[in-house]
């Protein structure tokens, strides 16, 4: 939809199908990363945050450290992972979309998980104390919980989703930045061909799929922003 | 908790957010699209959905030779090409992992050893063209216009004027370090510096720092107009000495020893290239009006050293499959 949404390209020095492609690579690879990272990281936030037990510090630890953990070193390892060498070589997963998804998924989840986490701790306990004693299960009391926290968890998606659209350290390893000789970008998105763009010296279109870059996440953010303002009354 | 409230929102840098609705809303729309890319990639116009992988240069690839190329190929056999541009080095090591189905290099010496390794199979050489000494236009070390690429080096280490080396174990890297010990100079130091990237980069650099750096001529030439050095020591192609020769080869993954290489399609894709069509191609392609690669396939006369590692005769004790056994 954002794609369709670019006005034409006029007077630029290259191919608006090369762009269009390009961009519809990012948003694919990173909406299904994102998609499924929120699938795997709310039941865990979840379950971390309504549990007590020993080592909980610990795991928590882990997640938040897992925020920060360099992109290059994950494309690294899921790169030995789905190489055909690797342990998922039958796959055929190297240098793929779906390879990306997995690097991206691995690079998003910890900070889906460590920021709904905090979200799903904040909700203050009078709130479950008052869920429980309505007589809630304990399915109704996380219902109540997410509808709490909804805002922070929002947040944490959105900020897994800028983490992946942004990286590319990992996504030019796993992906190996392969456009057709007929210019459609099939593991080219845009942050692997500004690295192109910037090696080749063409300067211009760099910087074109850069303002992409920044307007797809202003644009997110605004939408997600008009949602939650409505949300908020 | 209206204050947990606005800590969130303040972690999203004052952005108000309800984003599970709005993304799920976008994922529809991406996943559709990825549908439909994902089809052009396996199935879309290629025989029997097949794939074929290569791992080339960045000088085939930054050239747009490849591009070129490539769509001769899908022209004629119905297959898109998905190409990795990597250094020589790198795109070896690729191979090595079984990740691709035939690799595009230039480094005999590696590509020696990557055949002697067993991994790679059907070596042909495929086309050449050469090196050039690039600088900054008021050449610190005086080297320009010398024909003398061993000297020119010798020249820029003593003067220790900035030289820009890729440093990455690509088939230019290779081809600076056998110019390095021909002038008996081990690089090093502050002028040297190493970047660690592809050509094209490298180049920028050595422009924006008035370094010199060995390229290939049809990198440079592709990148000319957006950089500020010029040719200080010309290649065999256009004279210049015999060592700035630069011969690519093209060769199979070894099937035997990656079962999941797509071994016929590889040769096709070698075939082709090799053929008077595909040479053909490589002859006529042209940038700024210039020829960037010399097509080196053709014969009449028989070339046997192209196909083995070069040097290599039956009785060395390395051919396992030769006639004599052992």
């Amino acid at each position: 939809m954002a794609v369709e949404a670019l006005p034409p390209i006029v007077g630029l020095p290259f191919e608006s199908n090369y762009i269009r492609s390009i961009v519809r690579v990012s948003l694919s690879v990173s909406l299904t990363a994102v998609v499924l990272s929120t699938l795997v990281s709310l039941p865990v936030a979840l379950a971390v945050g309504f549990t007590e037990f020993r080592g909980k510090g610990l795991v928590t630890a882990v997640i938040n450290t897992g925020m920060g953990f360099p992109s290059v070193v994950v494309g690294l390892v899921v790169l030995f992972a789905v190489s055909n060498e690797g342990p998922l070589g039958a796959l055929d997963l190297v240098f793929t979309p779906q390879a990306m998804v997995i690097s991206q998924f691995v690079l998003a989840t910890p900070v889906i998980t460590g920021v709904s986490l905090a979200a799903v701790t904040g909700v203050e306990g009078s709130i479950r104390d008052a869920a429980y004693a309505m007589g809630g299960t304990r399915l109704d009391v996380a219902l109540v919980v997410i509808k709490e926290a909804r805002f922070g968890i929002a947040t944490a998606v959105l900020a897994g989703f800028g983490r992946a659209i942004s990286e590319v350290g990992s996504v030019l390893i796993v992906g190996g930045n392969i456009a057709y000789a007929d210019g459609t970008a099939y593991t080219r998105n845009i942050t692997t061909a500004i690295t192109l763009e910037a090696r080749q010296g063409r300067y211009e279109t760099a910087m074109f799929l850069g303002a992409i870059l920044v307007a797809i996440v202003l644009l997110v953010n605004a939408v997600v922003g008009r949602l939650g303002g409505g949300g908020r009354r | 908790m209206t204050i947990q409230r606005r800590d969130f929102l303040a972690l999203a840098g004052g952005t108000a957010t309800a984003g599970l609705a709005g993304c799920t809303g976008m994922f529809s729309g991406g996943e559709e699209e990825s549908g439909g890319n994902n089809e052009s990639g396996s199935d879309g116009g290629s025989i029997a959905g097949q794939e074929l992988v290569l791992a080339t240069t960045t000088s085939t690839y930054d050239t747009g030779l490849l591009d070129e190329v490539n769509a001769a190929f899908e022209e004629n056999f119905g297959t898109p090409v998905q190409a990795i541009s990597q250094g020589t080095g790198a795109a070896l090591e690729t191979a090595r992992n079984g990740d691709c189905d035939v690799v595009m290099v230039h480094a005999r010496s590696q590509e020696d050893e990557f055949m002697r390794n067993g991994h790679g199979i059907n070596r042909r050489n495929l086309m050449f063209n050469d090196f050039v000494i690039v600088g900054p236009a008021d050449d610190p070390a005086g080297i320009g216009g010398g024909g003398d690429a061993v000297g020119a080096f010798q020249a820029i280490a003593e003067s220790e004027s900035l030289f820009a080396s890729r440093g990455d174990n690509s088939g230019t890297h290779t081809a600076e370090r056998r110019i390095w010990e021909a002038a008996g100079v081990e690089p090093g130091g502050e002028w040297y510096l190493e970047t660690g990237q592809g050509m094209g980069d490298t180049l920028n650099q050595a422009s924006q720092q008035g370094a010199y750096t060995l390229s290939d001529r049809g990198t440079f030439i592709s990148q000319q107009d957006e950089i500020e050095i010029e040719i200080l020591v010309q290649g065999p192609v256009e004279g210049g000495p015999e060592i700035l020769a630069n011969p690519y080869g093209v060769l199979a993954i070894n099937p035997a020893v990656h079962g999941d290489v797509n071994y016929q399609l590889a040769m096709s894709y070698i075939g082709f290239l090799t053929s008077p069509e595909g040479q053909q191609v490589i002859e006529e392609y042209e940038l700024d009006g210039q020829q960037l690669f010399f097509p080196q396939a053709l014969s009449e006369d028989p070339n046997f050293q192209q196909y083995v590692p070069e040097g290599w005769q039956p009785d060395d004790g390395e051919g396992g499959g030769n006639a004599t056994g052992e």
